[in-house]
């Protein structure tokens, strides 16, 4: 178990590198990217630029130059080259925002994920399974930003069927229901797109387990359906859900909510990245590519280690 | 957009199609017993027909510009007018009193259907152009992208795994980990700053010349997202072919690794291969869609519904058909590429789950 926690570790280590070196590569490559004539501006003389490039650091070998940026990263001095702000304290300000939009809809599309599977899987081939597939199939078939214009266009204030505010962010320490009805629409929209895919995910899980042997074992047994369903049969179907959740839990906090974030205008890291991506704002892209690479990498081991401990079978080597 | 790709959705009917053709297998290649299964799977087939429909319809928008809306994609409209059922229509509304209501500046006129002769038959946007015609351009654009993009990334996919499979050794491992990499990216961000920063200048390296509007920018930029979803699960396959018979009768008879990979092992992943085509045809087309949305895909003057529905974000309350109208075009393309995708599947192999690895 250690050496298997080692190897993920030191796995994790090296690709966090690579992926900010490429990063770092890509944006260095790229025509027009050059920073220090965006910062000095149309009027700028040539001193003027020569200036700025030297302050920056931007005349050293690229390997020095990405050394810097990782250690001021690190130790929180990064600053973007556009605003002059803080890379480290921006997104920080944006990770309550896109925890609270993530925790929620995570929740949300779980429970109701699970429990659209189970009824689906329980009325298999009756009209309320039906209903569930075409549900879920129109669900992965919308673009996320689309469905949230929609639902802004007929739920938020000023609008049809004015119920909730329209987007938005309320901090969770200055006003609880506020956070929560703020964020009731971008929960829902992001989760949506979830549901109807765990539920099918789980409902086939479901009809696969049903046939096993230690599940006529249980009725057999005298045990109760509804008993044998929960403890025996959703128990184990449960385990690929798992590895799901954690893999699609950690893309959603790593950059997919992107597009939800922006649509409700949360400011949340996520909307932090592409507004610095419009002004290639080269220090917030990194900034947020490790952080969101950081999440991506923290959960695939978490899943495997939460896989090993659901299911004994799977050990970890 | 994080699960766009995977599906596990199966319509129950290729079981029950395999029963039934029980004693009838005898003789008929793989591929027609196929079409057999598919034939017989109306739900996949209508969609099918719905796909090809909209491709049609994307393909006649020039047609349709030139006879029947009597507008190009790109040509406004402001401050003229149409004649609706004898009457005249301000394309765009002028701001001011008319009698003693007062009338707001800016609104585009909303969709006409056939009342007007053709003409705004989804209404027009804020210059005055026609939404009908920049919906067929633009459909040209996302389809474009979204086929071009699912071309490149399944072709590398086989590629690599083909490569990775057959030679297996320090060839697989360097793959292997290059698809771990892709993986772990986080590719959506990758991509809209790739976007965004090759849309400013193009792309001029290597022999390579891109210009800054290049359909090809957004292309190239989609098609690495899904190489692994693709590229690991063939791996496996061809992992587990390679230790079949026929693949040590090749070798015997002295076929080069070369004859061996796409004589011998692609056709026996080719149905899986063209599942997933299908299926990441659908997947980018959603990401073209968001990247569009977020700036840093196709750039105007040029459509993609993508950005149709940005250009409508801001007018969603004064003129709502901006923004729904192609998420519609959105939603009916890509739900009919993961339907015809699934009946594909159960047709080609209904025992075997062919599915986008996560």
């Amino acid at each position: 178990m250690i050496a298997f926690l080692a190897r993920r570790l030191i796995g994790a280590v090296l690709v966090l590198i690579a992926v900010s070196f490429i990063t770092y590569l890509i944006f260095i490559k790229i025509p027009g990217g050059d920073p220090a004539q965006r910062i000095a501006g149309r009027t700028a003389t040539d001193a003027n630029i020569a200036d700025i490039r030297a302050k920056l650091h931007l005349n050293d070998p690229f390997y020095v130059q990405y050394w810097g940026m990782m250690q001021s990263l690190f130790n929180g001095s990064l600053k973007s080259y556009a605003s002059q702000l803080n890379v480290v304290s921006e997104i920080k300000k944006g990770i309550p925002a896109t925890l609270s939009l993530c925790v929620g809809a995570g929740i949300i599309w779980l429970f109701f994920g699970i429990l659209v599977g189970v009824i689906s899987a329980v009325t298999a081939g009756r009209w309320s399974d039906r209903l569930i597939t075409v549900f879920a199939l129109v669900g992965i078939s919308m673009p996320v930003f689309w469905l949230g214009l929609i639902a802004r266009y007929l739920f938020a204030q000023g609008h049809p069927f004015a119920l909730l505010p329209d987007g938005e962010y309320v901090p969770l320490t200055s006003n609880p229901w506020q956070w929560f009805v703020h964020l009731l629409m971008p929960w829902w929209v992001l989760a949506v797109l979830f549901i109807g895919f765990y539920g099918r995910v789980l409902r086939s899980n479901i009809l696969d387990t049903i046939n096993e042997d230690y599940v006529r074992t249980a009725k057999a047994k005298g045990l109760a359906a509804n008993r044998v369903l929960m403890k025996h049969v959703l128990r184990n179907s449960l385990i690929p859900i798992v590895t799901l959740f954690g893999l699609d839990f950690a893309a959603v906090v790593g950059g997919s909510a992107i597009l939800t974030e922006t649509v409700f205008n949360l400011h949340g890291v996520g909307q932090y990245a592409a507004e610095s991506t419009q002004n290639l704002d080269l220090p917030p892209i990194m900034g947020v590519t490790i952080y969101a690479t950081f999440f991506i990498v923290f959960f695939s081991v978490v899943v495997d280690f939460l896989y090993a401990w659901l299911d004994p079978r799977i050990r970890p080597t | 957009m994080a699960t766009e790709s995977s599906t596990d959705f199966t319509l129950d009917t290729a079981a029950e199609l395999a029963a039934e053709e029980q004693g009838v297998i005898e003789g008929k290649s793989p591929w027609l017993l196929a079409w057999r299964r598919l034939r017989r799977n109306y739900i996949a087939l209508a969609f099918l027909l719905l796909f090809v429909a909209i491709v049609v319809m994307c393909a006649l928008a020039p047609v349709y510009s030139a006879h029947v809306a009597h507008s190009a994609p790109n040509e406004g409209h402001l401050g003229e007018t149409f004649t609706r059922d004898g009457k005249q229509i301000q394309i765009v509304s002028k701001g001011g009193f008319a009698g003693d209501k007062f009338v707001a500046g800016g609104v585009p006129v909303g969709p006409q259907l056939w009342h007007a002769g053709g003409r705004y038959v989804f209404g027009a946007d804020n210059l005055g152009r026609d939404v009908a015609v920049r919906l067929l351009y633009g459909g040209i654009n996302s389809l474009k992208i979204g086929i071009g993009s699912a071309l490149i990334c399944t072709l590398l996919a086989v590629v690599l795994a083909l490569l990775a499979g057959y030679y297996g050794g320090w060839v697989d491992w360097v793959i292997s980990r290059f698809f771990d990499l892709i993986w772990a990216f986080p590719v959506l961000l990758l991509a809209i700053a790739l976007g965004t920063a090759l849309s400013i200048n193009g792309f001029h390296h290597f022999g390579i010349n891109l210009a800054q509007g290049s359909l090809w920018i957004p292309t190239l930029v989609i098609s690495y997202v899904l190489i692994p979803y693709v590229g690991r699960p063939l791996r496996g396959q061809i992992m587990s072919l390679r230790e079949k018979e026929f693949i040590e009768a090749a070798t015997a008879q002295g076929a080069s690794p070369l004859r061996v990979m796409f004589t011998e092992l692609t056709p026996n992943i080719a149905s899986s291969v063209l599942v997933f085509f299908t299926l990441i045809i659908a997947s980018n087309i959603l990401t073209e869609a968001g990247l569009s949305f977020l700036g840093a895909g196709v750039q105007a003057p040029n459509a993609s519904w993508g950005t149709l529905i940005a250009d409508g974000q801001d007018r969603i309350v004064t003129a709502p058909w901006l923004a729904i109208i192609p998420g519609i075009a959105i939603v009916l393309t890509v739900l009919s590429l993961n339907v015809f995708g699934d009946g594909l599947r159960d047709a080609l192999d209904p025992r075997a789950k062919v599915r986008m690895e996560r």
